[in-house]
């Protein structure tokens, strides 16, 4: 009986959470057309949250593109296809790879960073303090905080894809021998404008969308002490993970199954 | 001393307050005026819901019952962009400053003026400043709120209060955790404020002695309700029992030693038998 009910408070919580998670979205998509006037905060938090996630996106999108290329040339070696080198690491980055690694590396950078920081300025009442001097934290926090992600993750993902691209070539044709021309002609060849880039940069809006929501709601929604605070951090990780997997197996399969 | 019970001498008054907070009752009943251009000093133990009672007057709760009026307006009854209107006419300093941690001390005070007026970059660093000075805190314009101690994080904070020329101004706190030269700084700017920009007060304090030397009027909260209350003379002399535990500091008396228990004996006895 006892875990029964135990179950049923687990649920009804949750769903009190979904509900609050989504009068948030509510009220911040309200205050961010009003915030717009003051495009300099949204500015300044694109740099930090975008900016500042330029470095781990970087490194990480050459080391996977350079994994790409090196796999990729392994297997296709065994069939005398290396010439597809080039397409098999755009379409694996493009299609898929892209957003969602950045969508992963961003949740684990920026959403974390997110929602300590609104967590903190919670807990030591600055969000209240705002609201007294007639300030309303939704415009002046929340909001270009949220646009600051929304924005800046499909750039993220596009400058992702592209150094992978390089990465794939650095191995696939410096080291391994490919041809530089077959390289880029296959890519260009075969990926396409709307099925593939386009698609993948949907996908990265609706993760950037997706991730910077729950960070900060999170944020917001944080018990206002260290333990809430820390908790809440490894709850926008934990989260925004799943969620971008999820959502990536639900958007793929729409995306790419052919009737 | 001014007459509290004549309506245009309170600025705040707060009518048979009721409310409740996650099953536990706060208030049953409080009765609270605040007059007009005085100090008034509200006190009682920790988690009586004296802080709690400046979130009602900043329209930030809603009571379950009662009412609450500052200059005139019923608070509860409010709208939204009628009650962030009369937030600007009400300055507030947080127990933990609460200043925004990203901005220098000048900005934090200029902040107010930043958001609710449109004045020119020339007459807000007039502005800034001159409440800065009035702090004595010029020379620190530029610092971040981390590199200040607590008691100048707290006059940063007053200047930020005071920045619009607000009807009211109210302290959560202010003497808690701060050296004795720091809390004589506060006590001594609490007056001055109060009186040179002609102003009204609210300290919601514990601390007896500092409350006494500047507050003009004394609320004693206990018990969900107001215990007493009076000028700093009469209470000091009150008959009443649970005034004088809390203005003497006596450990036991009304509010017990004791968190309520069982038998202490039979307490001890049951873990033996449980174990």
């Amino acid at each position: 009986m006892n875990s029964v009910s135990l179950l049923g408070r687990w649920a009804i919580n949750s769903v009190l959470r979904l509900g609050r998670a989504a009068v948030f979205l509510a009220v911040t998509l309200i205050a961010s057309v009003k915030i717009l006037r003051r495009f300099r905060l949204v500015v300044q938090q694109v740099f930090a949250v975008g900016v500042l996630t330029v470095l781990i996106i970087v490194v990480s999108g050459l080391f996977v593109g350079m994994v790409l290329g090196l796999q990729g040339y392994n297997t296709l070696v065994d069939f005398g296809a290396e010439s597809s080198l080039g397409l098999v690491v755009a379409l694996s980055l493009t299609r898929e790879l892209g957003p969602v690694l950045t969508a992963l590396l961003f949740a684990g950078r920026a959403g974390s960073a997110l929602t300590a920081e609104i967590g903190l300025m919670k807990a030591t009442e600055q969000l209240a303090a705002m609201e007294m001097m007639a300030v309303d934290p939704m415009e002046r926090v929340m909001a270009p905080r949220f646009l600051a992600g929304f924005v800046a993750m499909p750039l993220l993902a596009a400058m992702f894809t592209a150094i992978g691209i390089v990465g794939g070539h650095l191995i696939g044709v410096g080291v391994l021998g490919v041809d530089s021309g077959v390289y880029w002609s296959a890519m260009q060849e075969g990926v396409d404008v709307y099925d593939d880039v386009l698609n993948g940069a949907i996908k990265s809006v609706v993760f950037g969308f997706v991730v910077t929501w729950i960070a900060v709601f999170e944020g917001y929604d944080a018990v206002p002490t260290s333990e809430g605070v820390s908790r809440a951090t490894t709850r926008t990780v934990v989260i925004a993970s799943l969620a971008v997997l999820g959502l990536d197996f639900l958007l793929t399969s729409l995306m790419f199954t052919e009737v | 001393m001014p007459d509290a019970t004549r309506p245009q001498e309170r600025l705040i008054e707060i009518r048979d307050l009721r409310f409740s907070f996650g099953g536990n009752q706060i208030y049953d009943g409080l009765d609270v005026a605040i007059p007009r251009g005085k100090v008034t000093a509200i006190m009682g133990p920790s988690g009586c819901g004296k802080s709690t009672l400046l979130n009602f007057i900043g329209g930030r709760l809603r009571p379950d019952r009662g009412d609450v009026l500052v200059n005139g307006e019923s608070v509860p009854s409010l709208n939204r962009g009628d009650l962030f209107d009369l937030r600007k006419q009400m300055g507030m300093m947080f127990q933990s400053s609460a200043l925004l941690t990203d901005l220098t001390v000048f900005e934090n005070v200029a902040f107010p003026l930043r958001e609710h007026t449109s004045l020119p970059e020339a007459l807000i660093k007039t502005l800034v400043l001159s409440k800065l000075q009035l702090v004595g805190l010029r020379g620190a314009r530029s610092l971040m709120p981390s590199e200040l101690s607590g008691g100048m994080t707290r006059r940063v904070a007053l200047a930020r209060a005071i920045a619009l020329d607000p009807l009211l101004v109210m302290y959560d706190e202010p003497f808690t955790g701060l050296d004795p030269i720091s809390m004589g700084i506060i006590v001594k700017l609490i007056r001055e404020v109060n009186d040179a920009l002609e102003m009204t007060s609210v300290v919601v304090t514990h601390d007896v002695a500092e409350a006494c030397s500047i507050a003009d009027y004394v609320y004693l909260l206990g018990n969900k309700k107001v215990v007493a209350h009076g000028t700093p003379e009469q209470m000091r002399n009150t008959e009443s029992d649970d005034a004088r535990q809390f203005m003497a500091g006596l450990p036991d008396g009304p509010v017990a030693y004791h968190y309520p228990a069982r038998d202490y004996r039979e307490d001890l006895f049951l873990e033996d038998l449980n174990e």
